[in-house]
């Protein structure tokens, strides 16, 4: 049963990609959807008997590479981690897949969207099902392939196209640390099995490495590699670039993959490998900036972008820091905590917003829309749902996650730990600010549509509007059923087991009221402090605009990472490549190599030539003058 | 054994060449002709497989032995096969037969001769990788070159002569080196049998020496940086058909010369000059790597990206551990599948459009549907993703040079970022985007021999990515043995 849930998916995408001309669009959907749905009904099954009966096993399905002492396995390892995860890729891919079929109703090209949504959901298990490095890496690359594919789907646009290679080159940069990473276990340990390589951690906190020329303590190095590709993967600072551009996906793509699952991917390989990072006070404080980092960083970006999808990859970009700086300060449940419900109320709002899109027939510029929440009351709705989630509005799900987080940074009791609480709370602020922003400038205030009637704008059909309404109900309630389970003293011992390693236990304190009141009396003030921004006093932003130029230009062109990154490898690589080609190759190596030899010849044999005149005057002279100079030698000597 | 599979393997397409021979080719026998060399090949590869079967992959011993006394107490023809050779054996059977069946479009005038050469060439490549006796080896590695530069020479574009006579001198030079050096083994030690000479060993003085020798006609076969020159060139000229013996087949001769003779018989001479191939090898990885990137043709692109993927393929060799030249073992068994495949993607699209270069197309996509799908399971493979054969083989490599050398290993790797960058912008400004070129639109999708040909390259693309337990199989004890041996001998000093 277990490996069905994995297979399930496979053989969607099979059918659907290979046959999907032969049996149609309608029943590639209908196939594609229903496998999708019982592999999450599966999954659910999984998680509960997780729950309730303390189920764990180790599945292996077939050898995949032994070379020497490398033993890799094609494997399936439930525990309670996988079984989150496998909960949450399933039950949002299923929705996903049911959203797409009035979503991508006009498009031409169905039964290939279909079977690269089912082939992600295939890879994306192989991910978090893994029991060794390797066939992480393979369901890692995997679904960094399916997302290239996706991202790039419409290939006619060139914006596209751009934008899936640079996703898909972007994430090498952090599969190459992670790759290293798999290279230093395997070289440290002689073995890439999760459960034989957390072993014999504990045996190797002393040792150190040289590395690169730098001293560095293995267990370190290792963190630091893995960390890398965690951060290319979940769209952390310095590798963040691909996320904001990957929105060119059409938008379920952008739902599942770059908001609910792949990009979590990171998240789940740190807390997968707390074993490793436990021993790594360093790493987990690089983390943690990192991860804070992110989170402020992202969040003021959003403040200022007009796209309706990009302003919500920024706050994915944004939330995905919360989640490291949780596993940054050790609290490993919480992160996952609030993966799981982000899930939900992020896919929720992607989903949404795509419900706005598909109403204002392809437009994604929130100064475009504005003043139909009455012409849409169910995406309206629904996405206010998502923002309060988003936001942490008392009692829903973002609530329980995102606060536990400011929490245990703040209980952590160390600087970082301070610095981080600091920031989450702040960062938590801004989150509101921004997702209240877009909620006013699309539904309220006045209707800025100049190409299309407001009369022409309309709800969407009830086949997406199904699964906003199960996502809503785990925007709502996840957090508050799942709270215990997931991170409350109880569910700690009993639910997570070993999956998630201790090395000093989690502070069981709470911090003072003050602060734990802090966040939500922001969060609750910023509704009327965006609605008065942004729909009763429009000329004030624009005041603080005009009075803060560059600040605004730095954040709308988002801190010109890409600039800089056009400058500082993209340019200098195409110059390299150039030099390398023209000048090295043509002329050092074939110039000096073959071509020059051969001139060399080909001169030398034109004088030679010319020695042969068939004069014989000629001849005798040149032999008379070397029998002189033989016998003047001769001579002398 | 008393069938001598070895010698009917390498008799085999000649005596088909030979019936080709008296066949002139014209129109009315084209089919024949083809029909014939075809089925040679095709029975070739049947044998072959019989003997993968036959084989004892839990031996490092060589198999299949056969010894004729050829020149009384100096050459010997000798053949046999251990785990290391048999798998290029195969790789060669499969290949010719999908060439050959590959030229319908490409090759307009005397196909009766192209397929002789190609025959011709099948049974040299095949006595290399068979061969037990040094001057055996030499005559069938030399002997290749000629049907090659006659295929470039003959049948290539305009430009060659000047490829074709760049890609024979190169190689020559490098060659004549290695003759000396094996006259110069049989001064030393009598004999030019290569398990003999395994088991006898080589004065420690006068290794390093010889290693170079061999290292001079090897480096300008793989080919290696900074002798690649030739290789751009001779590709851009050569018909398809042509390009994909040479970078399926004939660039993997140095790279199991490497294996067999530098590793096997000058142990102490190749752990001097290991840090030498290292840095070569980083220097084609990188510096090739971002020459492709900047390439405007296609098939030039392609070949510099050979030059990479064989820096991987010398970088493992290297490395002396088990994972490490397994891994070089399936890169130049995935690099013979993967770029002959890509070479035939270019072949597929020259053959409507009579161009090379990337500016001509762009937005074929839903023109070409089929085409596109297995062009891109190829670019895939080439950069190296999980489940295809080109990740088995790059990952052992580096996993094994990261136990070397980190250095070596965190450059090397570098080489797959740039990897995906080239192939994927590759991939996408033929295919992808918007269909400007109106002449594109009359392009017709694969033909039946076409789809033929790219599928059966892909299904062991596919399968050995999956599962590449078969290969390993084969090859695993093999390697230990050698390696055992090696760390025996640099212990012991001969």
């Amino acid at each position: 049963m277990e490996i069905s849930i994995i297979a399930l998916p496979l053989i969607a995408s099979i059918i659907s990609g290979f046959f999907g001309k032969f049996i149609g669009d309608r029943n590639s959907e209908i196939i594609t959807s229903l496998l999708v749905s019982i592999s999450a009904i599966l999954s659910a099954l999984v998680l509960y008997e997780v729950i309730v009966n303390q189920y764990q096993d180790n599945i292996i399905i077939a050898t995949w590479i032994s070379s020497g002492s490398l033993n890799v396995n094609w494997s399936m390892k439930i525990d309670a981690l996988s079984a989150v995860m496998l909960v949450v890729v399933t039950s949002v891919s299923a929705l996903v897949h049911i959203y797409s079929i009035g979503y991508m109703s006009h498009d031409p090209h169905k039964p290939r969207f279909m079977a690269y949504l089912s082939l992600f959901t295939f890879a994306m298990l192989m991910l978090v099902t893994s029991d060794n490095f390797i066939q992480l890496f393979f369901g890692w690359e995997g679904v960094g392939l399916c997302s290239y594919f996706l991202i790039g789907f419409w290939f006619k646009k060139e914006s596209a196209n751009k934008a899936a290679i640079k996703a898909f080159v972007v994430n090498r940069v952090g599969d190459f640390g992670f790759a290293l990473g798999i290279f230093l276990i395997f070289y440290l340990f002689g073995t890439v099995n999760y459960s034989e390589v957390f072993q014999q951690i504990p045996n190797i906190t002393e040792k150190n490495l040289v590395f690169l020329g730098i001293e560095i303590n293995a267990i370190d190095l290792i963190c630091l590699l893995l960390f890398i590709g965690a951060m290319g993967k979940s769209a952390q600072i310095l590798l963040h670039t691909w996320l904001p551009d990957a929105m060119e996906g059409p938008t379920p793509v952008s739902a599942l993959i770059h908001a609910a699952t792949m990009v979590t991917a990171g998240v789940f390989l740190v807390v997968r490998c707390s074993p490793i990072y436990e021993y790594s006070e360093f790493v987990l404080n690089i983390i943690t900036v990192i991860g804070m980092s992110t989170a402020f960083f992202a969040a003021t970006v959003a403040l200022v972008q007009n796209d309706i999808k990009k302003i919500i990859a920024y706050s994915t970009c944004s939330q995905l820091g919360y989640m490291f700086f949780a596993t940054g300060v050790g609290a490993y449940n919480v992160a996952m905590f609030h993966l799981f419900t982000h899930a939900f109320f992020k896919a929720l709002l992607f989903l949404g917003s795509g419900s706005v899109i598909h109403a204002f027939k392809d437009e994604q510029n929130i100064n475009n829309m504005g003043g139909v929440w009455k012409k849409l009351p169910y995406t309206y709705s629904l996405m206010i749902i998502g923002t309060l989630a988003l936001t942490g509005f008392p009692l829903l799900s973002g609530f329980y996650s995102k606060d536990a987080i400011i929490e245990f940074a703040y209980l952590r009791g160390n600087t970082t730990g301070y610095y981080a609480a600091g920031i989450g709370i702040f960062t938590a602020f801004l989150t509101s600010i921004y997702s209240w922003r877009l909620i006013f400038k699309t539904f309220h205030g006045n209707y800025n549509n100049k190409e299309i009637k407001i009369e022409d704008t309309h709800e969407s059909p009830i086949v997406m509007l199904i699964p906003l309404v199960l996502l809503s109900l785990g925007a709502i309630f996840a957090g508050f059923i799942f709270k215990d389970l997931f991170i409350g003293n109880y569910g700690l011992n009993n639910f997570w087991k070993d999956s998630i390693f201790f090395l000093k236990p989690l502070s069981t304190e709470h911090p003072p009221l003050w602060f734990l009141l802090l966040t939500p009396i922001l969060v609750i003030l910023s509704i009327p402090t965006a609605y008065y921004l942004f729909v009763k006093n429009k000329n004030l932003p624009e005041q603080i605009v005009k009075n803060n130029k560059p600040l605004y230009l730095f954040l709308l062109n988002k801190w010109y990472f890409d600039e800089l990154y056009d400058a500082l490898f993209v340019k200098p690589s195409k110059k390299f490549g150039l030099f390398l080609w023209k000048f090295f190759d043509l002329k050092i190596i074939d110039g000096f190599g073959p071509d020059g030899i051969s001139a060399i010849i080909k001169k030398f044999s034109v004088k030679a030539n010319k020695f042969q005149s068939g004069f014989i005057y000629q001849y005798a002279f040149v032999m008379l003058l070397g029998f002189s100079a033989l016998l003047t030698f001769l001579i002398v000597k | 054994m008393n069938f001598p599979i070895l010698s009917s393997l390498i008799l085999l397409p000649s005596v088909g060449a030979f019936f080709l021979f008296f066949t002139r080719s014209n129109k009315q026998n084209n089919f024949t002709v083809k029909y014939v060399a075809l089925f040679t090949s095709f029975v070739n590869f049947l044998l072959s497989i019989y003997l993968w079967i036959l084989f004892d992959h839990t031996t490092s011993e060589f198999q299949f032995v056969e010894q004729r006394t050829w020149i009384d107490d100096f050459i010997n023809y000798k053949v046999g096969v251990d785990g290391i050779s048999i798998l290029f054996i195969l790789l060669t059977t499969f290949i010719t037969p999908l060439c050959i069946l590959s030229v319908n479009n490409s090759i307009k005038e005397r196909l009766s001769e192209f397929l002789i050469a190609v025959l011709i060439m099948e049974s040299f490549m095949i006595g290399v990788f068979c061969s037990l006796d040094l001057v055996i080896f030499y005559l069938f590695f030399e002997a290749g070159l000629i049907p090659m530069f006659l295929i470039i020479g003959i049948w290539g574009g305009a430009r060659r002569v000047y490829s074709a006579f760049k890609f024979f001198l190169y190689t020559l030079l490098g060659s004549v080196l290695m003759l000396v050096a094996i006259i110069t083994i049989y001064w030393l030690t009598g004999t030019t049998d290569v398990i003999e000479l395994y088991s006898l060993g080589i004065e420690a003085k006068y290794q390093n020496l010889l290693w170079l020798a061999f290292f001079s006609s090897f480096a300008v076969k793989t080919p290696m940086w900074p002798v690649h020159t030739w290789l751009p060139d001779a590709h851009v000229e050569a018909p398809t058909a042509g390009s994909v013996l040479l970078a399926a087949i004939l660039l993997k001769m140095a790279g199991y010369g490497f294996i067999r003779f530098s590793l096997g018989l000058f142990p102490i001479a190749s752990e001097v000059f290991t840090p030498l191939i290292y840095t070569l090898s980083v220097i084609a990885i990188i510096f090739t790597s971002f020459i492709a990137l900047m390439q405007e043709d296609i098939k030039k692109l392609i070949a510099y990206s050979s030059v990479a993927h064989m820096g991987y393929v010398t970088l493992g060799i290297f490395t002396i551990q088990q994972q490490g030249i397994e891994g070089s073992i399936i890169q130049m068994i995935s690099h013979g599948l993967v770029s002959a495949a890509l070479f035939l993607c270019v072949g597929v699209i020259y053959d409507r459009m009579h161009s090379r270069l990337i500016d001509t197309y762009g937005g074929i996509v839903s023109i070409i549907p089929k085409y596109s799908v297995l062009f891109m399971l190829f670019t895939l493979a080439a950069l190296g993703l999980p489940g295809t054969s080109g990740f088995v083989g790059e990952f052992l490599i580096l996993m094994g040079a990261f136990k070397d050398n980190f250095l070596v290993a965190v450059i090397a790797s570098i080489g797959v970022i740039i990897g995906a960058a080239y192939m994927l912008w590759l991939y996408k400004r033929v295919i992808f985007g918007k269909l400007i070129n109106n002449d594109l639109k009359k392009m017709i999708d694969l033909n039946r021999s076409e789809s033929i040909i790219l599928t059966s390259l892909a299904i062991p693309t596919l399968f050995f990515g999956f599962y590449p337990d078969p290969l390993i199989n084969t090859i695993e004890v093999s390697i230990s043995d050698l390696i055992e041996t090696y760390n025996f001998r640099l212990a012991s000093k001969i």
